[in-house]
């Protein structure tokens, strides 16, 4: 199997937690990505490349086949809608909930919401399932700060153990969706390549099994 | 800002430029030139339509992707087409009305209101060809093999085949008894391959443990020819489905006899167009290019509204995506530079190699730049009252 396969991870807790994934399919990092100024990482299977983006554009590279594959969780593939990719396969690490947060009682407020989020698409679709018009406002980051300072009346966000919430006196109100990282692979890169990619989701998946066993 | 940017086209609209542009006009020439050698007739239907007709059979996809205006005069709603092969189905059916298997080809801007494809574009030049009233295989074969030719034509020399049929997706959700909701919820995941999101919405469905193992298997048949051996083992029981599967293989066993260095996939959850498809589905890929290049398959239902159901079948591609992943070479033979004289004799020289098919171009008195800045590589000189073309 010499068919080069691009593959794309962001940096941070997504990258750490599949390293021993791909190493399960043969696949090592040659450069240290942490001291290393590369951008395309050479690894121990001299086809395979592991490119490092932000994850916000993991689905961006692997939609229009600049990645065969890619790493991203189901929060941002949720936001991009996932048109132009497949999703095979669950890795089931970086796991956390997308969730409805604020002061306690604050969903009770009368009138329009407004919600502050990074996941503009999640809280339409949310509040559009519960029949409920609200205001979005889009931002980059620290959301919890938005209620505090009259911003917002709730946010949604990720929500992993909950500590950020409890020391700025919020509380999840609301469950969304169970996140975790998926595989994506690029829809040409599936037909033209699909030993390659085959064996590798095989592999993959062998590795989460093991994992979660 | 005060300043109207008066050079900028909105987003996805693209001009092409002259080198480019005969590039593509060579192209569309040799294309159409080989579709007639194959017996496929022109058409060039409106830009406009009423929108009705236009969105007929194709569902909501076309919809969202359709420009649409009133026509002040009948005070309906009109649309700017955004596919031809709806309006090639209505010149069958309605217009032309034969008995006999009708071929039919056409070449034309067609325009989108949102995006798609690797380059954005929102206004594909879209080249297609479409064999109606012959419902049988050989059809299909034919223009696959059509739209290989036309990507051999282009210059794409790397061409991966993607061989799917919609009558097993549709066989199945028959067999399971699925309402249009859960039909549409399960299209979308597989049209992602989602296979862990499909057990969960398997279990909020009221089927049999059987009927939802059969829909989670259909995600993971797609790779070389066992898959269609797999699927035969796993919907034995339903009729519907080994018939498509039959389909689905003979036209595989004659793609793989008559192209035997083609690649080919099979992907029994590729649904592309599955509003309208109704039995194989296929699609051509290219290294270098993240999305299909071409694409069709059959579609038989769709000229009952114009009054006419007739088998049909054929394939689309947008010309400006090609040309762009083409490794043509355009021969780059420079024009002949005519000088600003008025003599009888240089004028007859001039209608004399244009009439050879050489490129001529008339001096101007007092123009800026040289010949070379015209493009060209010699010029007429006068030597012994003879006037010669020289290497400039």
């Amino acid at each position: 199997m010499t068919e080069p396969l691009t593959i794309a991870v962001s940096k941070g807790r997504i990258f750490k937690d599949s390293l021993p994934l791909l190493a399960h399919a043969g696949i090592e990092l040659v450069d240290d990505p942490e001291t290393s100024r590369k951008l395309i990482l050479d690894t121990t299977r001299p086809e395979v490349k592991i490119v490092i983006i932000r994850t916000i554009d993991v689905p961006t590279y692997v939609q229009y086949g600049a990645a065969d594959l890619g790493i991203a969780g189901k929060d941002i593939l949720l936001e991009h809608g996932g048109q132009g990719l497949y999703e095979p396969l669950d890795l089931k690490i970086a796991r956390c909930r997308l969730m409805v947060a604020g002061r306690p009682g604050g969903d009770q407020a009368a009138g329009r919401l407004r919600i502050a989020t990074k996941y503009v698409q999640s809280a339409r679709n949310h509040y559009a399932g519960k029949g409920r018009q609200v205001e979005v406002i889009k931002l980059y980051g620290s959301m919890e700060l938005a209620p505090l300072v009259g911003l917002s009346d709730l946010i949604v966000d990720l929500v992993d153990t909950g500590n950020t919430l409890k020391a700025n006196g919020l509380v999840p109100l609301e469950h969304i969706a169970d996140i975790s990282s998926r595989l994506v692979v690029n829809k040409a890169a599936m037909k033209m390549k699909h030993t390659a990619i085959n064996d590798f989701i095989g592999l993959l998946g062998e590795a989460v099994e093991q994992r979660n066993s | 800002m005060s300043a109207i940017n008066h050079w900028l086209l909105p987003e996805g609209i693209e001009e092409v430029l002259p080198e480019q542009a005969w590039r593509i006009e060579q192209l569309r020439r040799c294309l159409l030139d080989t579709y007639r050698s194959w017996g496929y007739q022109l058409i060039i239907p409106p830009m406009i339509e009423f929108l009705e007709s236009l969105l007929t059979g194709a569902g909501n996809d076309l919809d969202l992707q359709t420009f649409k205006l009133i026509d002040q005069q009948s005070g309906r709603m009109l649309g700017l087409r955004a596919d031809m092969t709806p309006q090639a189905a209505r010149i069958d059916a309605h217009s032309l009305k034969r008995e006999a298997p009708t071929r039919l080809c056409y070449l034309g801007s067609v325009l989108h209101t949102r995006p798609d494809g690797f380059a954005g574009s929102r206004s594909p030049l879209q080249v297609g060809a479409e064999l109606f009233g012959h419902a049988g295989m050989e059809s299909d074969i034919e223009i696959i093999g059509l739209m290989l030719e036309t990507l051999r034509l282009t210059g794409i020399e790397e061409v991966h085949m993607d061989l799917g049929h919609v009558g097993i997706f549709r066989g199945l959700a028959r067999a399971a008894g699925l309402g249009p909701d859960a039909e549409a919820d399960l299209f979308d995941v597989l049209q992602r391959k989602a296979i862990p999101e499909i057990e969960g919405l398997l279990g909020g469905m009221d089927l049999s443990g059987s009927q939802g193992e059969a829909f989670a298997r259909l995600a993971e048949l797609h790779g070389g020819r066992e898959v269609l051996e797999r699927a035969r083992e796993l919907y034995r029981d339903i009729a519907q489905v080994q018939a498509a599967l039959d389909n689905l293989a003979a036209i595989g066993e004659t793609v793989h006899a008559r192209w035997p260095q083609l690649p080919v996939n099979y992907d029994l959850a590729e649904l592309r167009g599955y509003a309208y498809q109704t039995g194989v589905v296929f699609a051509a890929f290219t290294p270098g290019c993240g999305q299909e290049v071409a694409r069709g398959g059959r579609y038989d239902k769709i000229g009952e509204i114009f009054g006419r159901a007739r088998p049909a079948t054929g394939f689309s591609a947008d010309l400006k995506t090609l040309m762009a992943l083409s490794r043509l070479e355009s021969p780059a033979a420079g024009a002949i530079y005519a000088p600003a004289q008025d003599d009888a004799g240089l004028a007859a020289r001039v209608r004399e190699l244009r009439a050879q098919g050489e490129q001529v171009i008339q001096g101007l008195p007092g123009e800026a730049g040289d010949p070379q800045s015209l493009g060209c590589d010699r010029r007429l000189e006068l030597r012994d009252s003879v006037w010669e073309v020289r290497e400039l």
